[in-house]
């Protein structure tokens, strides 16, 4: 990768808001493992149970994770947006993925190589440090997505805890 | 302690606002599994002129009554639309009603969305599951008053793709109605090209300008507190945000206190509140 694709890269993830007023130096960083993604629509980022070595800053066209389910075919767990963030497994040992990603329409990424940025996150705690402050809001808000269809909130009142 | 006048109450006077108003059965739709739509017109012909955001207590002879948001559209009050899911006696009653019966209708009761203060600015409509019945009324009044908004946005969530209330008129307005859908369901299959997530999750991202904008909340009440959290939190001011509360009602015009929430009494004070004035009473566990 040239300097200027660095610099070009830098400014991208600058501009994405999972890092957007991240110190320069910080992203500047970030752009040596960053590089440019497309997927056509029906294709997948992802698949459950691959190695998690590349995650995805969303830039445009929507990402649905999805499960299979024995008969019942695919379902869709979460849909991610532009703007967001497309896999969280990277972070943490064993580094699989938890879920298919399929991209909904044609989809625009910064694909960020997982692997280097551990490696730059070990090398440098502080940097790892407000890495994983980014990371961590995308988490809890899945978390609290999660938490609020558990409760079935428009279900029938006769089917509501009907799992408890 | 003499009894407190009816002025005093601000509410309607007992004697006409308990009793009920004929009504037929002009048509009936099913909308979903559970959930019905019944156009309804007086017995003696006189319209029932409404405001966005009122309902009517619906009563089904040798069954009860309850409490029923009106769907329809303001501008055309000789018809009364109201959307019913069955879920009880009552409710089961009204949605098995054929067309021809008849049913006791008093009302229009409550106040009303306050859909002017959005003149000017950006509407955001968000609801929930049936909560959308309540908040058509809104949808109707802001395609007729387009040209009066910055923008209109309808954010609507529900459990399923096959759960979408009023799907065909809400999956057919478009960029050239000049209104924005965001649709999201908790769980769906292959077949779904939409969203799947929670409400909250596609506030931000269809917020235009939320300082400038006039936000409308009707579902269970758990979505409406993290959607008022959610709106707030991206700069909706909180005085331009307003919910439609639901306590179980019974005289439905501020005489009995059924539906009393803390300091108000949904009947008289609402259903309609900026958020503002519930938003703690929501967290409260006993109230
Ligand atoms: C201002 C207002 C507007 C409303 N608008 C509509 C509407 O447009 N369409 C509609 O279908 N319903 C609406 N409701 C709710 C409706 O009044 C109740 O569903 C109805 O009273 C239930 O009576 P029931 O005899 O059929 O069932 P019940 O036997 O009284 O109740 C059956 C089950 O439903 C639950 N339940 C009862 N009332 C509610 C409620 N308000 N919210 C959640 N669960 C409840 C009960 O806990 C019970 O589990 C509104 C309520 C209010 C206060």
């Amino acid at each position: 990768m040239t300097d200027g694709n660095i610099k070009s890269m830098a400014d991208i993830l600058a501009a994405h808001p999972l890092f957007a007023g991240l110190d320069k130096e910080i992203t500047d960083l970030l752009g040596g493992c960053a590089s440019n993604a497309h997927f056509s629509a029906g294709s997948y980022l992802f698949k459950a149970e691959g190695a998690a070595d590349v995650f995805y800053l969303l830039r445009a066209g929507d990402v649905a994770l999805e499960l299979s389910m024995p008969g019942r075919g695919k379902l869709i767990v979460d849909t991610v947006q532009p703007g967001h963030v497309v896999g969280a497994s990277w972070i943490l040992p064993p580094y699989r993925w938890r879920f298919d990603a399929r991209a909904v329409g044609d989809v625009r990424a910064t694909g960020i190589d997982a692997a280097c940025l551990r490696k730059k996150c070990d090398d440098d705690p502080s940097t790892g440090y407000q890495v994983l402050k980014r990371f961590l809001p995308v988490v809890a808000g899945r978390l609290q997505s999660t938490r609020l269809r558990l409760l079935d909130l428009y279900a029938p009142p006769s089917e509501v805890g009907r799992a408890l | 302690m003499s009894a407190l006048s009816q002025l005093d109450r601000g509410v309607a006077p007992i004697e006409t606002g308990m009793l009920p108003r004929p009504f037929v059965v002009r048509s009936r739709r099913e909308e979903l599994a559970d959930c019905v739509t019944l156009e309804l017109a007086a017995l003696d012909g006189e319209p029932l002129a409404f405001e966005a955001g009122q309902f009517t207590m619906l009563y089904v002879h040798g069954i009860g009554e309850v409490a029923i948001s009106i769907s329809g559209d303001t501008a055309k009050p000789d018809s009364l639309i109201q959307t019913v899911r069955a879920v009880g006696a009552v409710s089961q009653a009204i949605c098995g009603l054929a067309e021809g019966a008849r049913v006791g209708v008093r009302g229009p009761l409550g106040n009303s969305w306050p859909v002017e203060r959005a003149v000017g600015k950006h509407l955001m409509i968000v609801a929930g599951g049936l909560g959308l019945a309540p908040v058509r009324p809104i949808i109707y009044w802001a395609l007729a008053n387009r040209d009066r908004l910055k923008s209109v946005d309808i954010v609507y969530g529900t459990r399923a793709p096959d759960q979408i209330l009023f799907a065909r008129q809400l999956l057919g307005l478009s960029a050239a109605d000049g209104v924005r859908v965001g649709i999201t369901v908790d769980l769906a299959d292959q077949d779904w090209s939409g969203q799947v997530g929670v409400v909250t999750d596609l506030i931000p991202s269809m917020l235009r300008d939320p300082d400038e904008t006039v936000a409308m909340v009707c579902g269970p009440e758990i979505m409406m507190r993290f959607s008022g959290q959610a709106l707030v939190g991206a700069g909706v001011p909180a005085e331009e945000t307003f919910l439609s509360m639901e306590r179980n009602m019974k005289c439905g015009i501020g005489w009995c206190g059924h539906c009393q929430l803390g300091p108000h009494l949904i009947c008289r004070d609402g259903p309609v509140f900026a958020y503002p004035a519930v938003r703690d009473l929501m967290s409260v566990w006993e109230l």
